[in-house]
């Protein structure tokens, strides 16, 4: 399973983007993008922002689940309060007919189980509460690029641990 | 007064005489301050810890009385240590209810450093990344303004600077403060 995570302000401008893979079932945590494919991730994530506005407002919830599909790309959602939106997209590794599939609960064998649902909800929270600490910093600037490193940093914890 | 009792007497007066306001309130309204100076002066982080500084001084000329008041010790410290006990246990306890570690003490009993385990002015603060705000801005500057200002009336000249930060990926928040001199009462001029 590979993730591009990314973080989009208010006017649906990009705050920050991060490229993981999955660390469990012994995953090394390195994103495996089809290289051919990696830069439309972007457009991708974009284009779900109209089903991510229309759903926004149905449920009572931050966390939206997962919204969209293209092709093998799995577009999970969170929306904060002021409106910013959390954009997860998940691609399941595809695998050849020779490789011996994992237990079919396992994360990302099956992007929209229960498990990798509840999975993404626990890595969206954590990353909601760092998020709330780094724009509470009075150097940042609502709708600012995120620069900190520190929350680099914690996003990519909440990868390891929960992704 | 010793150690425990100063320590004793801002716990009371923290308990009893203290108006609270959000911690919050606090962080954000200083952190304002600080980040709106750094724009005003195009983040020259040395002119911005020059204002601090002074704004500090300001409160602290105002702010002594205020502690005196809700202290109620009219009594003078007999030397520099027990005033360094006095401000770290019963004023910052009071004001913020934190207490620096009085620490480093030079031999001849005129300089300290102050160690603060907790800065409730630096909560969610992260400095700006441009490469100079880490080695140049002192975040919590006010502070030295505060004691300088505050100790100024009560007779005592004092430098006091930050010599480390947490805010700049030090280990500990530490305030180095040095008595300069005890300052005599001065005649006012004789007019002729």
């Amino acid at each position: 399973m590979s993730y591009h995570f990314i973080i989009l302000g208010t006017q649906d401008n990009p705050l920050f983007s991060y490229v993981l893979g999955t660390s469990k079932q012994g995953g090394d945590g390195q994103a495996r993008f089809p290289p051919s494919a990696a830069h439309l991730n972007q457009f991708v994530l974009h284009s779900s922002l109209d089903i991510a506005e229309e759903v926004q407002w149905g449920t009572g919830h931050l966390y939206l689940k997962c919204i969209d599909k293209f092709f093998n790309n799995y577009i999970s959602c969170f929306v904060t309060g002021s409106n910013t939106k959390f954009m997860l997209l998940h691609q399941p590794t595809q695998q050849g007919p020779g490789v011996t599939t994992r237990s079919s609960a396992a994360i990302g064998a099956n992007p929209t189980s229960p498990q990798t649902e509840e999975a993404i909800r626990a890595f969206f929270q954590e990353v909601y509460e760092s998020w709330v600490k780094t724009v509470m910093s009075p150097f940042y600037g609502l709708n600012k690029e995120i620069r900190s490193p520190v929350f680099r940093q914690k996003v990519a914890a909440a990868g390891r641990k929960y992704l | 007064m010793s150690s425990n009792r100063a320590a004793r007497l801002g716990e009371e007066i923290w308990k009893t005489r203290i108006d609270k306001v959000s911690a919050e309130l606090v962080t954000l309204t200083y952190g304002t301050i600080v980040a709106q100076l750094c724009k005003d002066f195009d983040n020259d982080y040395i002119e911005v810890n020059k204002q601090l500084d002074r704004m500090g001084y300001n409160i602290g000329l105002r702010l002594i009385e205020d502690f005196l008041a809700k202290s109620n010790t009219m009594k003078r410290c007999s030397n520099f240590r027990e005033t360094a006990e006095m401000i770290a246990k019963v004023g910052f306890k009071i004001f913020l209810n934190i207490t620096p570690m009085v620490t480093n003490w030079t031999n001849d009993n005129k300089q300290f450093s102050l160690v603060f385990e907790e800065n409730p002015l630096a909560d969610f603060v992260e400095l700006p990344d441009d490469g100079r705000a880490q080695d140049e801005l002192w975040f919590s500057n006010i502070f030295c303004g505060v004691l300088r200002g505050a100790l100024e009336m009560v007779q005592m000249q004092v430098e006091a600077h930050f010599i480390s930060d947490i805010l700049r990926g030090n280990d500990t928040t530490e305030m180095r403060v040095s008595l300069i001199r005890y300052i005599d009462d001065e005649l006012p001029p004789e007019d002729d």
